[in-house]
């Protein structure tokens, strides 16, 4: 190989945005098309110095718009090659047609994504806003927590999408500028390693096996549109998370570094819940701790694979609890928060029939505080000794004005 | 480089390699299959094609079908360029890392767009492209119209026009722009090619595509293509209002080499009055009103304008 390796030391102090530029690196993508927006930037400029310096090898296309970055990424897959990008936000929202385009055509392109909110009014802070637009978009959902989770999910993400007998693009999350500019010790792989563990890209139907002619992104009407749509949701359904929890498997037999689809802390005998993504479920996991000490049994779930839902273990993780909570980090704009809809859903139709309240939090990098959460369990526990939701269904976090709660 | 491909007649040209099907859902007489095949038949290289929303795309990968014979990907309406952009760059990085499969073939990277697609929505993508150089060829299929939605107007609708945006009625002309002007656009990006061909011509086209092949970065060819449906004339007469196309004027075949050069490739010996185009086909039947006939004349102004710019800066080099 003509690209030099890269020392690492077993512990780089890197924030989340360098994590999964490194992460880029170590698996030696073939072509990233990208363009910059706050606060994913770091990561295609990481990729970039990378190149500049020898350390990775490929094309780097510097294009005019992310709906841009997705298509040549999209044509540089289908043309047979390890293929990712990095976006946020505004850029998501631009990209969204391109994603369903992606993951229709089966390419698995990996895009790392730092939430951040959607304008109006503009704000440059994260939440989870811009995710929601992408969870029927028939990508996998990746989430990470911390820096090193960014590094780490990137080698599950690039081995779960590239393999055959799953074939779809899938996205790393994480929370902006909390995770990607909040720089924190990250235990590294070394090169082979890393690339050892996410292995050679094995190119399927490329357009460069000119031998093997082959048509991307035909037509189809009411005759077949059904059928290929229900395949692919077939395959989310059924196919990636055993290939999702295989990879766990395997990278912490490398790593000592356990990963779950859903992520449990303090839940076997816990009363009441809170279930969240990104940063929070760390504070939360914080105050869950506090919390029993004043004898509330508190524990935390946090969701780890978001598409495709993993309902099963959801109700696992959940089947002991008399009252639940979903923070909801993206304005619901007209509805309950996006994961109240969710979990309610998967939770309808279990014995439990556990007490269900959605809190909206944390909207445009608003700070989700340990007060917050202990006010929150606080409620709950209210709600365990009623035996009923005393508080209203929907309620704001840290909102200044008059307190919002609905339904 | 790989060799130019000899061509000796048409006969031989029409049917040579078949890598664009006849089975398709194209119009009978539509003008877009037959730019195609020249343009694919004009090579003997392998070929990474993309083709934008339209009808070109939705007339010839209809699942379980397909009508190419060479890899071909469609993902919108606005991104076909940037998908053969994203294959270019894929197979420069697989060349550089020795992981080509077939490191002795020299692929060429062909998107398809109508002019919808090109002139319109899919415009910032194409400026991108080019801007970034790469090695791709670039044919617009310039019916006019947005067609495979019905005959909307795009802004490469000629002034006069009835489409279902800018009908004519009883107190409008129709489309009241005049058609943008792509060529100069394009050649403006510092394209190392540009040039205007017409199925008709099919050895100048011929003589445009291996140019455009042969040289390295984005090539921009705009390929005027007769619509049957929304042109409104009679399917056999494809070939008839293309030779009126070329030979009133209102199309001149032409190129521009690295933004500057410009040749006119074609001279017609008579030269057809422009009302004879208009005359042949029902989008502009109402200019023949007499109210309107002032817009004919102006018409031929403007194709006499332009082509006397064309000469003169043939002549001026510049
Ligand atoms: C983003 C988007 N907007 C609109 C459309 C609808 N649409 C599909 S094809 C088309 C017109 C195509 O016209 P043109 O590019 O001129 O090609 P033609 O069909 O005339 O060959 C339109 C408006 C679309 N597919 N995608
Ligand atoms: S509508 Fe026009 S461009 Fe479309 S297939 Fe028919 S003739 Fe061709």
């Amino acid at each position: 190989m003509a690209f030099d390796k890269m020392e690492l030391r077993d512990v780089e102090v890197w924030d989340g945005n360098f994590a999964a530029a490194q992460a880029m690196r170590q698996v030696q993508i073939d072509v990233v098309a990208a363009y910059p927006i706050t606060p994913s930037t770091p990561i295609v400029e990481g990729y970039a110095k990378f190149l500049a310096d020898g350390y990775v090898e490929g094309e780097f296309v510097m294009v005019e718009s992310e709906h841009a970055a997705m298509s040549g990424c999209i044509g540089a897959s289908a043309a047979g090659g390890r293929v990712a990008t990095a976006t946020s936000s505004q850029g998501f929202a631009l990209m969204v047609e391109t994603l369903y385009q992606a993951s229709g055509m089966r390419l698995p392109i990996i895009l790392n994504v730092v939430n951040r909110a959607l304008a109006a009014p503009l704000n440059v802070n994260g939440d989870h806003s811009d995710m929601y637009l992408g969870r029927d978009s028939g990508w996998i959902q990746l989430d990470a927590y911390s820096p090193q989770e960014a590094y780490d999910l990137n080698f599950i993400a690039f081995r779960v999408a590239e393999d055959h007998d799953v074939r779809l693009p899938c996205m790393v999350h994480q929370d902006g500028f909390m995770t990607s500019h909040t720089a924190q010790g990250v235990n590294t792989l070394t090169d082979d390693q890393a690339y050892g563990f996410v292995g050679d890209f094995k190119p399927m139907n490329d357009m460069l096996d000119f031998d093997h002619p082959v048509t991307h992104g035909v037509q189809t009407e009411e005759d077949w549109h059904f059928e290929h749509k229900a395949r692919q949701h077939n395959d989310l359904m059924t196919k990636v998370l055993p290939k999702v929890q295989a990879a766990f498997d395997d990278f912490e037999a490398l790593t000592g570094r356990k990963y779950n689809i859903v992520e449990s802390y303090d839940m076997d005998d816990a009363d009441v819940a809170v279930i969240c993504m990104g940063t929070s479920v760390e504070t939360a996991r914080e105050v869950a701790k506090e919390m029993r000490t004043q004898g509330i049994k508190a524990g935390v779930v946090g969701l780890r694979v978001f598409r495709p839902f993993p309902f099963e273990q959801i109700k696992e993780a959940l089947k002991g609890a008399k009252a639940i909570a979903t923070l909801d980090r993206s304005s619901p704009n007209g509805a309950p928060g996006a994961l109240f809809n969710e979990i309610a859903g998967t939770l309808y139709n279990t014995e439990s029939r556990a007490l269900l309240s959605g809190y909206v939090y944390g909207l445009g990098g608003r700070d989700l505080t340990k007060q917050h959460l202990v006010d929150l369990y606080t409620e709950l526990q209210a709600n365990v000794d009623a035996g009923k939701v005393t508080t209203p269904l929907q309620q704001f976090i840290g909102v200044r004005g008059p307190k919002l709660a609905f339904l | 480089m790989s060799e130019i491909k000899k061509i000796k007649n048409l006969k031989e040209f029409s049917t040579s390699a078949d890598r664009f099907e006849g089975a398709n859902l194209l119009c009978p007489g539509c003008a877009h299959s037959i730019i195609v095949r020249e343009v694919l038949n004009a090579t003997n290289d392998d070929l990474v094609l993309a083709a934008s929303t339209g009808c070109l795309e939705v007339c010839t990968a209809v699942y379980p079908y397909t009508s190419w014979d060479a890899s071909w990907i469609h993902i919108g309406f606005e991104n076909g360029s940037t998908a053969v952009a994203g294959a270019e760059a894929m197979h420069k990085a697989l060349k550089t890392k020795g992981r080509l499969k077939q490191p002795d073939r020299n692929p060429k990277f062909v998107a398809f767009g109508g002019d919808g697609a090109s002139y319109d929505i899919g415009f910032q993508w194409i400026s991108g492209c080019f801007e970034r150089g790469h090695d791709m060829m670039y044919v617009v299929l310039d019916n006019e119209v947005y067609a495979n939605t019905g005959g909307q107007r795009s802004s490469s609708t000629p002034i006069g026009s009835s489409a279902t945006t800018s009908p004519a009625g009883r107190v409008s002309y129709g489309e009241k722009q005049n058609k943008k002007d792509m060529m100069a656009i394009m050649a403006a990006h510092g394209s190392p090619y540009v040039a205007q061909v017409s199925p008709n011509k099919w050895k100048d086209m011929v003589k445009k595509i291996q140019h455009g092949m042969s040289v390295e970065g984005p090539v921009f060819i705009n390929a005027v293509s007769a619509c049957t449906t929304e042109w409104k004339f009679a399917p056999e007469d494809t070939m008839a209002i293309t030779d009126l196309a070329t030979d009133s004027l209102v199309f001149p075949l032409y190129e521009i080499i690295n933004g500057t050069e410009l040749n006119i490739t074609y001279r017609p010996k008579n030269v057809v009055p422009v009302e004879e185009y208009l005359a042949a086909q029902g989008r502009f039947k109402h200019l023949f009103k007499d109210e309107y006939k002032y817009l004919i004349k102006e018409w031929q102004e403007r194709v006499d304008a332009k082509w006397d710019y064309l000469q003169r800066r043939e002549e001026a080099r510049v």
